[in-house]
Protein backbone atom coordinates (compact mmCIF):
# COMPACT_ATOMS: atom_id res chain seq x y z
CA UNK A 1 0.00 0.00 0.00
CA UNK A 2 2.82 2.15 0.73
CA UNK A 3 4.53 1.39 -2.18
CA UNK A 4 1.64 2.42 -4.67
CA UNK A 5 1.21 5.94 -2.91
CA UNK A 6 4.78 6.25 -2.84
CA UNK A 7 4.80 5.63 -7.11
CA UNK A 8 1.83 7.92 -7.26
CA UNK A 9 3.96 11.01 -5.57
CA UNK A 10 6.64 10.04 -7.52
CA UNK A 11 4.81 10.51 -10.61
CA UNK A 12 3.18 13.26 -9.54
CA UNK A 13 6.86 15.25 -8.23
CA UNK A 14 7.80 13.87 -12.02
CA UNK A 15 5.09 15.75 -13.51
CA UNK A 16 5.63 19.31 -11.65
CA UNK A 17 9.27 18.90 -13.11
CA UNK A 18 8.71 18.13 -16.62
CA UNK A 19 6.38 21.29 -15.94
CA UNK A 20 8.97 23.05 -14.95
CA UNK A 21 11.06 22.16 -17.60
CA UNK A 22 8.68 22.90 -20.33
CA UNK A 23 7.91 26.33 -18.44
CA UNK A 24 9.95 28.48 -20.12
CA UNK A 25 8.24 27.61 -23.74
CA UNK A 26 4.64 28.25 -21.83
CA UNK A 27 5.81 31.12 -20.69
CA UNK A 28 6.96 32.57 -23.59
CA UNK A 29 3.81 31.33 -25.22
CA UNK A 30 1.10 33.62 -23.28
CA UNK A 31 3.55 36.67 -23.43
CA UNK A 32 5.06 36.45 -27.04
CA UNK A 33 2.51 34.95 -28.92
CA UNK A 34 -0.63 34.10 -27.46
CA UNK A 35 -1.08 37.73 -26.30
CA UNK A 36 0.27 39.44 -29.32
CA UNK A 37 -2.22 37.16 -31.23
CA UNK A 38 -5.54 38.32 -29.02
CA UNK A 39 -3.79 41.91 -29.76
CA UNK A 40 -3.85 41.73 -33.38
CA UNK A 41 -7.76 40.58 -33.66
CA UNK A 42 -8.62 43.27 -31.58
CA UNK A 43 -5.95 45.73 -34.02
CA UNK A 44 -7.52 44.73 -36.64
CA UNK A 45 -11.16 45.33 -35.63
CA UNK A 46 -10.45 48.73 -33.30
CA UNK A 47 -9.22 51.94 -34.60
CA UNK A 48 -6.11 52.53 -32.52
CA UNK A 49 -4.46 55.42 -31.27
CA UNK A 50 -1.52 56.59 -29.09
CA UNK A 51 -1.90 58.19 -26.04
CA UNK A 52 0.83 58.79 -23.55
CA UNK A 53 -0.80 56.22 -21.04
CA UNK A 54 -0.60 53.52 -23.69
CA UNK A 55 -2.84 52.45 -27.13
CA UNK A 56 -6.50 53.43 -27.20
CA UNK A 57 -8.88 51.50 -29.24
CA UNK A 58 -12.04 52.56 -30.41
CA UNK A 59 -14.41 49.96 -32.02
CA UNK A 60 -14.01 49.91 -35.54
CA UNK A 61 -15.47 46.75 -36.74
CA UNK A 62 -14.68 45.06 -40.17
CA UNK A 63 -14.08 48.50 -41.90
CA UNK A 64 -10.18 48.01 -42.07
CA UNK A 65 -10.83 44.30 -43.52
CA UNK A 66 -13.02 46.50 -45.69
CA UNK A 67 -10.75 48.28 -46.74
CA UNK A 68 -7.61 46.00 -47.01
CA UNK A 69 -10.17 43.97 -49.67
CA UNK A 70 -12.17 46.91 -51.94
CA UNK A 71 -10.47 50.46 -51.08
CA UNK A 72 -6.42 49.40 -51.24
CA UNK A 73 -5.83 49.09 -55.39
CA UNK A 74 -2.71 46.77 -54.97
CA UNK A 75 -3.91 44.70 -52.15
CA UNK A 76 -6.14 42.42 -53.83
CA UNK A 77 -4.15 41.80 -56.64
CA UNK A 78 -0.94 40.71 -54.41
CA UNK A 79 -3.12 38.64 -52.62
CA UNK A 80 -3.86 36.56 -55.96
CA UNK A 81 -0.44 36.25 -56.85
CA UNK A 82 0.92 35.43 -53.40
CA UNK A 83 -1.64 32.36 -54.01
CA UNK A 84 -0.62 31.71 -57.22
CA UNK A 85 3.03 31.38 -55.95
CA UNK A 86 2.04 28.96 -53.08
CA UNK A 87 0.08 27.00 -54.97
CA UNK A 88 2.09 26.49 -58.15
CA UNK A 89 5.39 26.42 -56.76
CA UNK A 90 4.38 23.96 -53.91
CA UNK A 91 4.16 20.98 -55.84
CA UNK A 92 7.35 21.58 -58.24
CA UNK A 93 9.29 22.56 -55.19
CA UNK A 94 8.46 18.84 -54.00
CA UNK A 95 8.92 17.07 -56.80
CA UNK A 96 11.91 18.63 -57.87
CA UNK A 97 13.31 18.04 -53.97
CA UNK A 98 12.28 14.16 -53.86
CA UNK A 99 14.26 13.63 -57.37
CA UNK A 100 17.11 15.53 -56.00
CA UNK A 101 17.20 13.82 -52.40
CA UNK A 102 16.88 10.44 -54.56
CA UNK A 103 19.80 11.53 -57.10
CA UNK A 104 21.94 12.11 -54.03
CA UNK A 105 21.18 8.77 -52.04
CA UNK A 106 22.97 7.29 -54.49
CA UNK A 107 26.84 6.52 -54.39
CA UNK A 108 29.10 8.45 -56.58
CA UNK A 109 31.78 10.53 -57.63
CA UNK A 110 31.39 13.91 -56.56
CA UNK A 111 28.54 13.33 -54.54
CA UNK A 112 30.11 15.54 -51.38
CA UNK A 113 30.65 18.88 -53.80
CA UNK A 114 27.06 18.64 -55.57
CA UNK A 115 25.56 18.08 -51.62
CA UNK A 116 27.07 21.18 -50.69
CA UNK A 117 25.75 23.10 -54.04
CA UNK A 118 22.21 21.94 -53.62
CA UNK A 119 22.52 22.44 -50.03
CA UNK A 120 23.47 25.91 -50.35
CA UNK A 121 19.62 27.65 -50.93
CA UNK A 122 19.27 27.10 -47.31
CA UNK A 123 22.41 28.95 -45.99
CA UNK A 124 21.38 31.97 -48.98
CA UNK A 125 18.15 31.82 -48.61
CA UNK A 126 17.82 35.79 -47.35
CA UNK A 127 14.80 37.59 -49.27
CA UNK A 128 17.49 40.49 -50.15
CA UNK A 129 20.27 38.79 -50.83
CA UNK A 130 17.91 36.62 -53.32
CA UNK A 131 16.08 39.40 -54.66
CA UNK A 132 19.69 40.53 -55.75
CA UNK A 133 20.60 37.89 -57.03
CA UNK A 134 17.81 36.96 -58.96
CA UNK A 135 17.12 40.38 -60.80
CA UNK A 136 17.60 40.09 -64.77
CA UNK A 137 20.90 37.24 -64.21
CA UNK A 138 18.67 34.19 -64.54
CA UNK A 139 18.28 31.68 -67.27
CA UNK A 140 14.97 33.25 -69.00
CA UNK A 141 12.63 30.03 -70.02
CA UNK A 142 10.03 32.35 -71.05
CA UNK A 143 11.33 34.35 -74.47
CA UNK A 144 8.26 34.80 -76.42
CA UNK A 145 8.36 32.68 -80.00
CA UNK A 146 10.30 29.86 -77.81
CA UNK A 147 9.54 25.67 -78.34
CA UNK A 148 7.69 26.00 -74.82
CA UNK A 149 5.60 29.36 -75.21
CA UNK A 150 4.56 28.58 -78.05
CA UNK A 151 3.22 24.70 -76.95
CA UNK A 152 2.08 26.32 -73.98
CA UNK A 153 -0.26 29.00 -75.96
CA UNK A 154 -2.32 26.70 -77.51
CA UNK A 155 -3.42 24.94 -74.44
CA UNK A 156 -6.56 26.74 -72.65
CA UNK A 157 -5.51 29.64 -70.07
CA UNK A 158 -6.25 27.54 -66.89
CA UNK A 159 -3.44 25.23 -67.84
CA UNK A 160 -1.20 27.49 -69.47
CA UNK A 161 -0.97 30.39 -66.88
CA UNK A 162 0.24 28.15 -63.46
CA UNK A 163 2.79 26.84 -66.80
CA UNK A 164 3.89 30.30 -67.27
CA UNK A 165 4.07 31.02 -64.12
CA UNK A 166 6.07 28.82 -62.84
CA UNK A 167 8.53 28.85 -65.67
CA UNK A 168 8.93 32.46 -65.38
CA UNK A 169 9.64 32.32 -61.15
CA UNK A 170 11.55 28.58 -61.98
CA UNK A 171 15.02 29.70 -60.42
CA UNK A 172 13.29 31.48 -57.94
CA UNK A 173 10.85 28.29 -56.81
CA UNK A 174 14.52 26.46 -56.61
CA UNK A 175 15.52 28.42 -54.43
CA UNK A 176 12.99 27.53 -51.64
CA UNK A 177 13.59 23.93 -52.07
CA UNK A 178 16.73 23.97 -49.60
CA UNK A 179 15.12 22.48 -46.60
CA UNK A 180 13.09 19.93 -48.17
CA UNK A 181 15.56 18.41 -50.10
CA UNK A 182 17.32 17.88 -46.29
CA UNK A 183 14.43 16.76 -44.87
CA UNK A 184 13.54 13.92 -47.69
CA UNK A 185 17.65 12.75 -47.88
CA UNK A 186 17.53 12.64 -44.38
CA UNK A 187 14.34 9.75 -45.01
CA UNK A 188 15.66 8.41 -47.34
CA UNK A 189 18.92 7.19 -45.49
CA UNK A 190 16.21 5.38 -43.02
CA UNK A 191 15.31 3.20 -45.82
CA UNK A 192 17.05 0.05 -44.68
CA UNK A 193 18.81 -1.64 -47.26
CA UNK A 194 18.07 -5.42 -46.59
CA UNK A 195 14.69 -3.87 -48.40
CA UNK A 196 16.04 -3.11 -51.59
CA UNK A 197 18.13 -5.82 -51.49
CA UNK A 198 15.11 -8.59 -51.24
CA UNK A 199 13.09 -6.51 -54.35
CA UNK A 200 16.70 -7.50 -56.43
CA UNK A 201 16.51 -10.81 -55.44
CA UNK A 202 12.81 -10.87 -57.03
CA UNK A 203 13.95 -9.16 -59.94
CA UNK A 204 12.93 -5.54 -59.63
CA UNK A 205 13.74 -2.61 -61.63
CA UNK A 206 14.82 0.44 -60.47
CA UNK A 207 11.34 2.03 -61.59
CA UNK A 208 9.19 -0.31 -59.63
CA UNK A 209 11.88 0.02 -56.69
CA UNK A 210 11.14 3.66 -56.64
CA UNK A 211 7.27 3.59 -56.70
CA UNK A 212 6.79 0.55 -54.63
CA UNK A 213 9.87 1.10 -51.83
CA UNK A 214 11.07 4.53 -51.57
CA UNK A 215 7.81 6.50 -52.61
CA UNK A 216 5.73 4.92 -49.90
CA UNK A 217 8.88 5.00 -47.31
CA UNK A 218 9.04 9.04 -47.39
CA UNK A 219 5.25 9.93 -48.34
CA UNK A 220 4.82 10.88 -44.92
CA UNK A 221 7.59 13.45 -45.13
CA UNK A 222 6.30 14.48 -48.13
CA UNK A 223 3.41 16.22 -46.10
CA UNK A 224 5.86 17.46 -43.61
CA UNK A 225 7.62 19.46 -46.67
CA UNK A 226 4.65 20.85 -48.03
CA UNK A 227 3.68 21.98 -45.12
CA UNK A 228 7.09 23.65 -44.41
CA UNK A 229 7.45 24.92 -48.00
CA UNK A 230 3.62 26.42 -48.15
CA UNK A 231 5.03 28.28 -44.47
CA UNK A 232 8.48 29.26 -46.06
CA UNK A 233 6.92 30.59 -49.65
CA UNK A 234 4.06 32.56 -47.54
CA UNK A 235 6.31 34.25 -45.21
CA UNK A 236 9.16 35.16 -47.77
CA UNK A 237 9.69 38.93 -47.04
CA UNK A 238 10.41 40.13 -50.67
CA UNK A 239 6.48 38.77 -51.38
CA UNK A 240 4.10 41.49 -52.32
CA UNK A 241 1.42 41.10 -48.95
CA UNK A 242 4.43 40.57 -46.59
CA UNK A 243 5.45 44.27 -48.48
CA UNK A 244 2.43 45.50 -48.09
CA UNK A 245 1.68 44.65 -44.82
CA UNK A 246 5.14 46.30 -43.61
CA UNK A 247 4.41 49.25 -45.42
CA UNK A 248 1.07 49.86 -43.99
CA UNK A 249 2.43 49.59 -40.55
CA UNK A 250 2.72 53.38 -39.75
CA UNK A 251 0.02 54.37 -42.22
CA UNK A 252 -1.04 57.64 -40.02
CA UNK A 253 -4.71 57.07 -40.43
CA UNK A 254 -4.95 53.59 -39.69
CA UNK A 255 -1.96 52.99 -37.69
CA UNK A 256 -1.02 49.42 -37.10
CA UNK A 257 -4.96 48.61 -37.80
CA UNK A 258 -4.97 47.57 -41.62
CA UNK A 259 -1.95 46.34 -41.47
CA UNK A 260 -3.10 43.83 -38.79
CA UNK A 261 -6.34 43.00 -41.00
CA UNK A 262 -4.12 42.49 -43.86
CA UNK A 263 -2.00 39.91 -42.15
CA UNK A 264 -5.56 38.45 -40.86
CA UNK A 265 -6.67 38.21 -44.08
CA UNK A 266 -3.93 36.51 -45.37
CA UNK A 267 -3.24 34.28 -42.67
CA UNK A 268 -6.38 33.01 -43.25
CA UNK A 269 -6.07 32.05 -47.04
CA UNK A 270 -2.40 30.53 -45.83
CA UNK A 271 -4.67 28.68 -43.77
CA UNK A 272 -7.20 27.64 -46.32
CA UNK A 273 -4.61 26.46 -48.56
CA UNK A 274 -3.09 24.51 -45.87
CA UNK A 275 -6.29 22.56 -45.32
CA UNK A 276 -6.97 21.78 -49.03
CA UNK A 277 -3.45 20.31 -48.60
CA UNK A 278 -4.09 18.31 -45.64
CA UNK A 279 -7.48 16.94 -46.90
CA UNK A 280 -5.56 15.81 -50.73
CA UNK A 281 -2.95 13.86 -48.50
CA UNK A 282 -5.86 12.72 -46.83
CA UNK A 283 -7.30 11.39 -49.52
CA UNK A 284 -4.37 10.02 -50.62
CA UNK A 285 -4.05 8.27 -48.14
CA UNK A 286 -7.11 6.48 -47.57
CA UNK A 287 -6.87 5.34 -51.42
CA UNK A 288 -3.38 3.58 -50.44
CA UNK A 289 -5.19 1.77 -47.69
CA UNK A 290 -8.30 0.67 -49.97
CA UNK B 1 21.86 -20.00 -66.33
CA UNK B 2 24.90 -21.02 -68.65
CA UNK B 3 28.07 -19.15 -68.47
CA UNK B 4 27.90 -17.19 -71.41
CA UNK B 5 23.83 -15.95 -70.91
CA UNK B 6 25.14 -14.40 -67.20
CA UNK B 7 28.10 -12.73 -68.62
CA UNK B 8 25.66 -11.23 -71.26
CA UNK B 9 22.81 -10.31 -68.55
CA UNK B 10 26.06 -8.56 -66.52
CA UNK B 11 27.46 -6.37 -69.43
CA UNK B 12 23.67 -5.63 -70.46
CA UNK B 13 23.46 -4.53 -66.53
CA UNK B 14 26.71 -2.96 -66.46
CA UNK B 15 26.15 -0.51 -69.74
CA UNK B 16 22.46 0.14 -68.63
CA UNK B 17 24.46 1.50 -65.14
CA UNK B 18 27.27 3.30 -66.86
CA UNK B 19 24.39 5.19 -68.90
CA UNK B 20 22.02 5.92 -65.52
CA UNK B 21 25.00 7.17 -64.27
CA UNK B 22 25.64 9.68 -67.41
CA UNK B 23 21.75 10.70 -67.07
CA UNK B 24 22.61 11.68 -62.58
CA UNK B 25 25.26 13.45 -63.73
CA UNK B 26 23.93 15.59 -66.64
CA UNK B 27 20.78 15.69 -64.42
CA UNK B 28 22.83 17.22 -61.22
CA UNK B 29 25.58 19.21 -63.53
CA UNK B 30 22.38 21.27 -64.52
CA UNK B 31 20.72 21.46 -61.66
CA UNK B 32 24.34 22.88 -60.32
CA UNK B 33 24.45 25.44 -62.75
CA UNK B 34 21.34 26.88 -62.08
CA UNK B 35 22.17 27.91 -58.00
CA UNK B 36 26.05 28.71 -59.35
CA UNK B 37 25.23 30.49 -62.21
CA UNK B 38 24.02 33.74 -60.44
CA UNK B 39 26.69 33.52 -57.76
CA UNK B 40 29.28 33.11 -60.59
CA UNK B 41 27.96 36.28 -61.92
CA UNK B 42 27.93 38.23 -59.05
CA UNK B 43 31.53 37.35 -58.36
CA UNK B 44 32.52 38.05 -61.52
CA UNK B 45 30.81 41.60 -62.17
CA UNK B 46 31.47 42.48 -59.28
CA UNK B 47 34.99 43.01 -60.72
CA UNK B 48 34.23 44.42 -63.28
CA UNK B 49 35.89 48.21 -63.85
CA UNK B 50 32.70 50.63 -65.17
CA UNK B 51 34.68 50.51 -68.47
CA UNK B 52 34.17 46.73 -68.71
CA UNK B 53 30.69 47.25 -68.13
CA UNK B 54 29.85 48.94 -71.20
CA UNK B 55 31.94 47.33 -73.01
CA UNK B 56 30.27 44.48 -74.97
CA UNK B 57 33.43 42.68 -76.39
CA UNK B 58 33.33 41.69 -72.31
CA UNK B 59 32.01 39.25 -70.50
CA UNK B 60 33.13 36.55 -67.66
CA UNK B 61 36.61 37.43 -67.99
CA UNK B 62 37.48 41.05 -66.47
CA UNK B 63 40.29 43.19 -68.00
CA UNK B 64 41.36 44.11 -65.15
CA UNK B 65 40.79 43.00 -61.04
CA UNK B 66 39.19 46.21 -60.32
CA UNK B 67 38.64 46.21 -56.55
CA UNK B 68 37.19 49.73 -55.92
CA UNK B 69 33.81 48.27 -56.31
CA UNK B 70 34.54 46.40 -53.17
CA UNK B 71 36.28 49.14 -51.78
CA UNK B 72 32.90 51.93 -51.91
CA UNK B 73 30.72 48.44 -51.32
CA UNK B 74 32.37 47.90 -47.99
CA UNK B 75 31.97 51.70 -47.18
CA UNK B 76 28.43 51.85 -48.17
CA UNK B 77 27.77 48.98 -46.31
CA UNK B 78 29.10 50.33 -42.91
CA UNK B 79 30.72 46.73 -43.09
CA UNK B 80 32.86 46.08 -39.78
CA UNK B 81 30.16 47.91 -38.29
CA UNK B 82 26.93 45.96 -39.84
CA UNK B 83 28.98 42.58 -39.72
CA UNK B 84 29.29 42.96 -35.74
CA UNK B 85 25.40 43.21 -35.70
CA UNK B 86 24.87 40.55 -37.60
CA UNK B 87 27.32 38.38 -35.83
CA UNK B 88 25.63 39.46 -32.27
CA UNK B 89 21.84 38.68 -33.94
CA UNK B 90 22.68 35.52 -34.82
CA UNK B 91 24.69 34.54 -32.38
CA UNK B 92 23.24 35.09 -29.41
CA UNK B 93 19.58 34.05 -30.16
CA UNK B 94 21.02 30.98 -31.44
CA UNK B 95 22.62 29.99 -28.27
CA UNK B 96 19.41 31.04 -26.35
CA UNK B 97 17.84 29.43 -28.67
CA UNK B 98 19.63 25.96 -28.22
CA UNK B 99 19.31 26.11 -24.78
CA UNK B 100 15.68 26.56 -24.25
CA UNK B 101 14.19 23.98 -26.87
CA UNK B 102 16.84 21.45 -25.77
CA UNK B 103 15.15 22.14 -21.75
CA UNK B 104 11.36 22.15 -23.51
CA UNK B 105 12.15 19.09 -25.37
CA UNK B 106 13.97 17.15 -22.77
CA UNK B 107 10.36 18.17 -20.77
CA UNK B 108 8.70 16.41 -22.97
CA UNK B 109 10.50 13.75 -24.44
CA UNK B 110 11.35 12.60 -20.50
CA UNK B 111 8.28 13.35 -18.33
CA UNK B 112 4.69 12.73 -17.81
CA UNK B 113 2.71 15.44 -17.39
CA UNK B 114 -1.30 16.09 -17.98
CA UNK B 115 -1.92 18.02 -21.00
CA UNK B 116 1.32 16.95 -22.37
CA UNK B 117 -0.24 15.71 -25.55
CA UNK B 118 -2.23 19.35 -26.07
CA UNK B 119 1.21 21.25 -24.94
CA UNK B 120 2.64 19.09 -27.80
CA UNK B 121 0.13 20.42 -31.02
CA UNK B 122 0.15 23.51 -29.67
CA UNK B 123 4.17 23.67 -30.00
CA UNK B 124 3.59 22.50 -33.49
CA UNK B 125 0.59 24.64 -34.41
CA UNK B 126 3.05 27.75 -33.80
CA UNK B 127 4.94 26.82 -36.28
CA UNK B 128 2.44 27.61 -38.82
CA UNK B 129 1.69 31.23 -37.25
CA UNK B 130 2.98 33.76 -40.05
CA UNK B 131 5.69 36.10 -38.64
CA UNK B 132 3.57 38.81 -40.35
CA UNK B 133 0.55 38.05 -38.15
CA UNK B 134 2.58 38.17 -35.27
CA UNK B 135 4.63 41.05 -36.57
CA UNK B 136 2.22 44.21 -36.07
CA UNK B 137 1.04 43.42 -32.36
CA UNK B 138 4.75 42.13 -31.29
CA UNK B 139 5.45 45.81 -31.85
CA UNK B 140 3.01 47.07 -29.69
CA UNK B 141 3.61 45.11 -27.29
CA UNK B 142 7.63 45.97 -27.10
CA UNK B 143 6.90 49.04 -28.19
CA UNK B 144 4.89 49.60 -25.02
CA UNK B 145 7.75 48.56 -23.02
CA UNK B 146 10.47 50.97 -25.05
CA UNK B 147 12.18 47.99 -26.48
CA UNK B 148 11.78 48.37 -29.85
CA UNK B 149 15.74 49.21 -31.88
CA UNK B 150 16.87 47.14 -28.92
CA UNK B 151 18.59 43.56 -29.33
CA UNK B 152 15.81 42.62 -26.99
CA UNK B 153 13.36 42.63 -29.45
CA UNK B 154 15.36 38.85 -30.97
CA UNK B 155 16.79 38.42 -27.60
CA UNK B 156 13.26 37.90 -25.48
CA UNK B 157 11.41 35.56 -27.79
CA UNK B 158 14.46 33.07 -28.36
CA UNK B 159 15.02 33.50 -24.45
CA UNK B 160 11.47 32.00 -24.39
CA UNK B 161 11.38 29.77 -27.05
CA UNK B 162 9.44 31.70 -29.10
CA UNK B 163 12.12 32.43 -31.80
CA UNK B 164 12.51 31.85 -35.13
CA UNK B 165 11.11 28.20 -36.37
CA UNK B 166 11.52 27.34 -33.01
CA UNK B 167 9.18 24.64 -32.83
CA UNK B 168 10.88 22.70 -35.73
CA UNK B 169 14.63 22.52 -33.23
CA UNK B 170 11.98 21.66 -29.99
CA UNK B 171 10.84 18.51 -32.52
CA UNK B 172 14.08 17.74 -33.08
CA UNK B 173 15.22 17.29 -29.56
CA UNK B 174 12.51 15.82 -28.37
CA UNK B 175 13.11 13.10 -30.98
CA UNK B 176 16.52 12.54 -30.11
CA UNK B 177 15.43 12.79 -26.03
CA UNK B 178 13.01 10.09 -26.92
CA UNK B 179 15.40 7.48 -28.38
CA UNK B 180 17.43 6.17 -25.58
CA UNK B 181 16.62 3.95 -22.93
CA UNK B 182 14.84 5.21 -19.66
CA UNK B 183 17.25 2.64 -17.96
CA UNK B 184 20.03 5.12 -18.12
CA UNK B 185 17.65 7.62 -16.37
CA UNK B 186 17.41 5.35 -14.32
CA UNK B 187 20.65 4.21 -13.28
CA UNK B 188 21.51 7.95 -13.06
CA UNK B 189 19.17 8.31 -10.33
CA UNK B 190 20.00 5.71 -8.40
CA UNK B 191 23.16 6.84 -8.46
CA UNK B 192 21.99 10.14 -7.01
CA UNK B 193 21.60 12.14 -9.96
CA UNK B 194 18.93 15.16 -10.26
CA UNK B 195 16.86 15.66 -13.26
CA UNK B 196 19.14 18.67 -13.99
CA UNK B 197 22.44 16.44 -13.52
CA UNK B 198 20.49 14.03 -15.68
CA UNK B 199 19.84 16.49 -18.43
CA UNK B 200 23.39 17.97 -18.53
CA UNK B 201 25.57 15.14 -18.23
CA UNK B 202 23.22 12.39 -19.84
CA UNK B 203 20.76 13.68 -22.52
CA UNK B 204 22.96 16.63 -23.57
CA UNK B 205 25.80 14.58 -24.63
CA UNK B 206 23.72 12.36 -26.54
CA UNK B 207 21.77 15.23 -28.11
CA UNK B 208 24.90 16.37 -29.61
CA UNK B 209 23.82 15.99 -33.39
CA UNK B 210 20.46 17.87 -32.44
CA UNK B 211 22.92 20.72 -30.56
CA UNK B 212 24.69 21.18 -33.75
CA UNK B 213 21.75 21.22 -35.85
CA UNK B 214 20.23 23.59 -33.89
CA UNK B 215 23.71 26.12 -33.47
CA UNK B 216 24.24 26.22 -36.92
CA UNK B 217 20.60 26.20 -38.25
CA UNK B 218 19.17 28.89 -35.91
CA UNK B 219 22.29 30.72 -36.61
CA UNK B 220 21.55 30.97 -40.35
CA UNK B 221 17.92 31.83 -40.04
CA UNK B 222 18.75 34.37 -37.64
CA UNK B 223 21.34 35.71 -40.05
CA UNK B 224 18.90 35.93 -42.97
CA UNK B 225 16.05 36.95 -40.82
CA UNK B 226 15.03 40.84 -42.60
CA UNK B 227 11.50 40.91 -42.04
CA UNK B 228 10.86 41.02 -38.67
CA UNK B 229 14.01 43.16 -37.92
CA UNK B 230 13.46 45.69 -40.70
CA UNK B 231 10.56 46.78 -38.65
CA UNK B 232 11.47 46.80 -35.64
CA UNK B 233 15.34 47.91 -35.39
CA UNK B 234 13.95 50.94 -37.68
CA UNK B 235 17.22 52.11 -39.19
CA UNK B 236 19.20 52.18 -35.68
CA UNK B 237 20.41 48.55 -35.36
CA UNK B 238 21.31 47.57 -39.21
CA UNK B 239 22.85 43.84 -40.10
CA UNK B 240 24.00 43.47 -42.94
CA UNK B 241 21.29 41.58 -45.03
CA UNK B 242 19.11 45.01 -44.13
CA UNK B 243 21.95 47.50 -45.06
CA UNK B 244 21.94 45.43 -48.21
CA UNK B 245 18.64 45.93 -49.05
CA UNK B 246 18.74 49.38 -48.57
CA UNK B 247 21.63 49.56 -50.41
CA UNK B 248 20.90 52.20 -52.95
CA UNK B 249 19.76 54.68 -50.60
CA UNK B 250 23.20 54.63 -48.22
CA UNK B 251 25.46 54.77 -51.49
CA UNK B 252 23.44 57.82 -51.96
CA UNK B 253 23.83 59.37 -48.24
CA UNK B 254 27.77 58.46 -49.00
CA UNK B 255 28.69 59.31 -52.51
CA UNK B 256 25.80 62.03 -52.85
CA UNK B 257 22.59 61.58 -54.99
CA UNK B 258 24.30 62.12 -58.73
CA UNK B 259 27.11 59.12 -58.20
CA UNK B 260 23.61 57.00 -56.70
CA UNK B 261 21.81 58.10 -59.77
CA UNK B 262 24.57 56.23 -61.78
CA UNK B 263 25.67 53.47 -59.39
CA UNK B 264 27.29 50.82 -61.55
CA UNK B 265 25.99 47.45 -61.19
CA UNK B 266 29.27 45.98 -60.22
CA UNK B 267 29.00 47.89 -56.90
CA UNK B 268 26.09 46.72 -55.98
CA UNK B 269 27.25 43.36 -56.68
CA UNK B 270 30.09 43.51 -54.94
CA UNK B 271 27.83 44.61 -51.90
CA UNK B 272 25.85 41.51 -52.24
CA UNK B 273 29.02 39.48 -52.60
CA UNK B 274 30.29 40.89 -49.05
CA UNK B 275 26.70 40.29 -47.37
CA UNK B 276 26.62 36.75 -48.52
CA UNK B 277 30.52 35.66 -48.03
CA UNK B 278 30.70 35.54 -44.23
CA UNK B 279 27.71 33.00 -44.40
CA UNK B 280 28.79 31.11 -46.69
CA UNK B 281 32.64 31.17 -45.44
CA UNK B 282 30.59 29.31 -42.55
CA UNK B 283 28.77 26.42 -44.87
CA UNK B 284 31.83 25.82 -46.41
CA UNK B 285 33.90 25.27 -43.33
CA UNK B 286 31.41 23.76 -41.49
CA UNK B 287 29.54 21.69 -44.25
CA UNK B 288 30.45 18.49 -42.94
CA UNK B 289 28.72 19.37 -39.89
CA UNK B 290 25.64 20.53 -41.60
CA UNK B 291 25.08 17.55 -43.40
CA UNK B 292 25.89 15.33 -40.63
CA UNK B 293 23.99 16.73 -37.85
CA UNK B 294 21.00 16.67 -40.65
CA UNK B 295 21.40 13.22 -41.51
CA UNK B 296 21.74 12.05 -37.74
CA UNK B 297 18.51 14.53 -36.97
CA UNK B 298 16.45 11.91 -38.53
CA UNK B 299 12.85 14.27 -38.62
CA UNK B 300 10.71 11.63 -39.52
CA UNK B 301 6.96 11.88 -40.01
CA UNK B 302 5.40 10.13 -37.04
Amino acid sequence: MTKVLKGSRLRRRNAWIGLLFTSPWIVGFLVFTLLPLINGVLYSLNSVTIKPQGVELTWAGLKFYDHAMNVSTTYKLHLGSSAMMICCATPVVIVFSLVIAVLLNRKFAGRSFFRTVLFMPVIIMSGPVISSLLTGYTVDFTEDGSQIMQLLSSLPSFISSPCVFVLENLVLIFWFSGVQIVIFLAGLQKISPSIYEAADIDGASGWEKFWKITLPHIAPLALICTIYTVVDISNYSENAVNVDISENLFNTSMMYSLSAAMSWIYFAMVMLILAVVYFLFWLMGRRDKA
Amino acid sequence: MTAPKVKRLASRMKKRHILAHILVYFILIGLSFVYLYPILYMVVNSLFSPADLTDPSVSWIPTEWYFQNYVEAFQTLDFTYSFTNSIILSLVPALLQTMVTAIVGFGLARFQFPCKKLLFIVILATFLLPSQVMMVPRYVLFDSYHLTNTVWVQFLPALFGQGVKSAIFILVFYQYFSSYPKALDEAAEIDGAGKVRLFLKIALPMASGAVVLSLLFSFVWYWNETYQSNIMFGSVIQTLPLRLQSFTLQYEAIYGADAAGSISESVVLAGTVLSVLPILLLYVLLQRQFVESIEQAGITGE
